[in-house]
């Protein structure tokens, strides 16, 4: 056991007299474990970094993403290359628009992507799998077997072919990774569910009568939060790098809208040209951010999780 | 183990029934048809050429057909972009091309991947497990659409030992790129599983008394760890091959190898529903066999599992 400074400072005569000894709770401790994993602090500041960099790194863009450099766009190999005297710190686009702006803009639409991914996956995940788990028996059997069944689609291709049926949007792309995001989750989640329903506390609120789906809400959701935040957080680079996939083949983010993968997409078919920085950039923000999640979402699992302790 | 294999039967079957309703489903309601063109047909062909089609006969005649033919001819259908391709052509002429550099990444993935964790495990704590160690967590990073343009970068444009893409009937110059950037991220995954499961299985007991006993180091690993740690990534085995097949597709696009995923990107700027449909299924169906083998395979192996 460890004890806080002061209760030893203090003494055992005077422990008495100081205000009780604050409790530690599930999260303060994680809170302790986390901040002493030094890749999962490097990381989450560069993510933090990062989130900066998207959300307010237009307020430093000399030139706005739709404007084009008239006087460099002819000869972007030799004028268009990164400079802080013209204002284009990344360089110019092959369309003469400034990258910087561009890649703040595509790395934008990549974190969104991944959130609103998570976040699907957090609700209906959640939802699904304490649902599926708390019930258990035949429902429980449906259920998982619907998962079972939708995972072993492959997905790629049916999210394609969705785009391409109802017209490549960022809003059907929202969509179709909302549709894959959960599988895993509510398989997570149900597994979860399976030990903590046996608990007594679950046990006395049947005794007393409380309603099954105020029980999955009120007693099993908060205690799967622990694990359903590492798993959302690991999550995010699978969807960044699914998104980034068919932004890639040119399916799914159209211009003037951008990501990472489409600025990368871009970057590979004009390297020969002798303007590598349009490849490099995003493919430095790309792989940074990706690094940064996957090193925060095993730090938080490290810190939440305590099976692997 | 008969059972097993029968009741794992019936649950495919209804996956791949669910993936070409849905499909079909999805096509059926998509706004705007393939004969949409800038200029409107005018509407006597039109109709003759839904009629051509089939496109004009209710939903569940469409589908009953189109499974019939699937199923009795390994007909799907024509292309509706190239009229005169059949699906089945445009598959025969892409499938070879993509099973070739498949198979090549999938083996290496699995040897070296395999490979680099058993030395890893062993090794633990050297220079060698952080090496390992290390390319397993920087593969995660770099997905296929990376890698690809970064090797194009290195051995085309600067060393210039390779070509930039193209197929030329599988030679080898043509392959390498291909293979290295679809089989590096599940190289690492495999290495990484690989690690952890043989950690875990040289604590284990019965390794314990062999090493008593005087058995030889390489014996150990062969005869006695190596088989119970594979177990887990034969599991890995089943998603590798999803991921690898869609991966496959910007391999395609990326190295115009000309495999499938080259007419499936094709197909879905073109609007040639048929193709695309025909493509979906076809590796839906291969993905759902292929786990099933692993889930066989699984429970042939490990005698804990339950049939």
């Amino acid at each position: 056991m460890v004890y806080p400074d002061k209760v030893v400072m203090a003494g055992v005569a005077g422990a008495a007299l100081l205000a009780p000894v604050k409790g530690r709770s599930l999260w303060s401790d994680a809170a302790r474990r986390y901040s002493q994993n030094k890749a999962a602090v490097v990381s989450l500041v560069v993510l933090i970094a990062i989130c900066l960099f998207a959300f307010f790194g237009n307020f430093f863009a000399a030139w706005s993403n739709e404007e084009i450099d008239w006087a460099r766009m002819g000869n972007i190999a030799s004028t268009g290359a990164p400079s802080f005297e013209n204002g284009h710190y990344f360089g110019l686009d092959d369309l003469g628009r400034d990258l910087f702006a561009r890649t703040v803009q595509g790395t934008r639409i990549s974190l969104l992507v991944g959130l609103v991914g998570a976040g699907v996956a957090v609700v209906v995940g959640t939802l699904y799998g304490a649902t599926s788990g708390y019930f258990g028996g035949r429902t429980d059997q449906i259920m998982m077997r619907i998962v079972d069944i939708l995972m072993s689609i492959p997905f790629m291709f049916v999210l394609i072919l969705m785009l391409v049926m109802f017209g490549r949007s960022i809003t059907m792309l929202f969509i179709g990774i909302g549709l894959i995001s959960w599988l895993d989750m509510s398989r997570i989640v149900r597994g979860q569910t399976l030990t903590i329903k046996n608990k007594e506390f679950v046990e006395a609120a049947v005794a007393t009568g409380v309603r099954p789906m105020r029980i999955i809400m009120r007693h099993i959701v908060p205690n799967l939060l622990g694990i359903v935040v590492v798993y959302a957080t690991l999550l995010i680079p699978g969807l960044i790098i699914t998104e980034s996939f068919i932004s890639f083949l040119g399916l799914g983010v159209q211009e003037p809208a951008t990501s990472l993968g489409a600025l990368i997409s871009k970057g590979a078919s004009q390297m020969q040209y002798g303007v590598i920085w349009q490849l490099l950039f995003p493919l430095f923000f790309f792989v940074v951010t990706l690094f940064a999640f996957f090193f925060v979402g095993d730090g938080l699992r490290d810190a939440l999780d305590p099976k692997d302790r | 183990m008969f059972s097993f294999v029968v009741r794992r039967l019936a649950v495919a079957i209804p996956t791949i029934l669910v993936l070409v309703i849905v499909s079909f489903a999805l096509m059926f309601s998509a706004p705007g048809g393939p004969f949409n063109s800038e200029r409107p047909l005018p509407p006597a062909v039109l109709a003759n050429i839904t009629a051509k089609y089939g496109l004009d006969q209710p939903y569940w005649r469409q589908i009953t057909t189109y499974i019939w033919n699937i199923v009795a001819h390994f007909d799907f259908g024509p292309s509706f972009k190239y009229k005169d391709r059949s699906v089945a052509d445009i598959i025969g002429a892409g499938f070879p091309v993509t099973l070739t550099y498949g198979f090549w990444s999938f083996l290496i993935a699995v040897i070296v991947g395999v490979a680099l964790g058993v030395v890893a495990a062993i090794r633990q704590n050297t220079w060698i497990d952080y090496l390992a160690v290390g390319i397993s967590v920087g593969a995660q990073a770099l997905p296929n659409f990376v890698l690809a343009p970064m090797l194009v970068l290195l051995f085309t444009l600067w060393l210039g030992w390779l070509p930039g893409g193209g197929w030329n009937g599988g030679e080898w110059q043509y392959l390498v790129m291909p293979v290295i950037a679809l089989s590096t991220s599940y190289m690492a995954s495999i290495a990484r599983i690989t690690r952890s499961s043989m950690l875990e299985v040289m604590t284990a007991g019965f390794i314990r008394t062999a090493r008593a006993k005087g058995v030889p180091m390489h014996r150990i690993i062969w005869k006695h760890a190596l088989k119970l740690a594979m177990l887990p990534v034969l599991s890995f085995l089943g998603p590798a091959f999803v991921l690898m097949i869609t991966g496959s597709v910007v391999v395609d696009v990326y190295f115009s190898t000309g495999g499938i995923g080259l007419y499936f990107v094709n197909s879905a700027f073109n609007r040639d529903y048929s193709v695309m449909m025909g493509i979906t299924i076809l590796i839906g169906v291969l993905t759902i066999v292929f786990n099933l083998v692993v889930d066989v395979l699984y429970a042939w192996i490990d005698p804990k599992i339950r049939y």
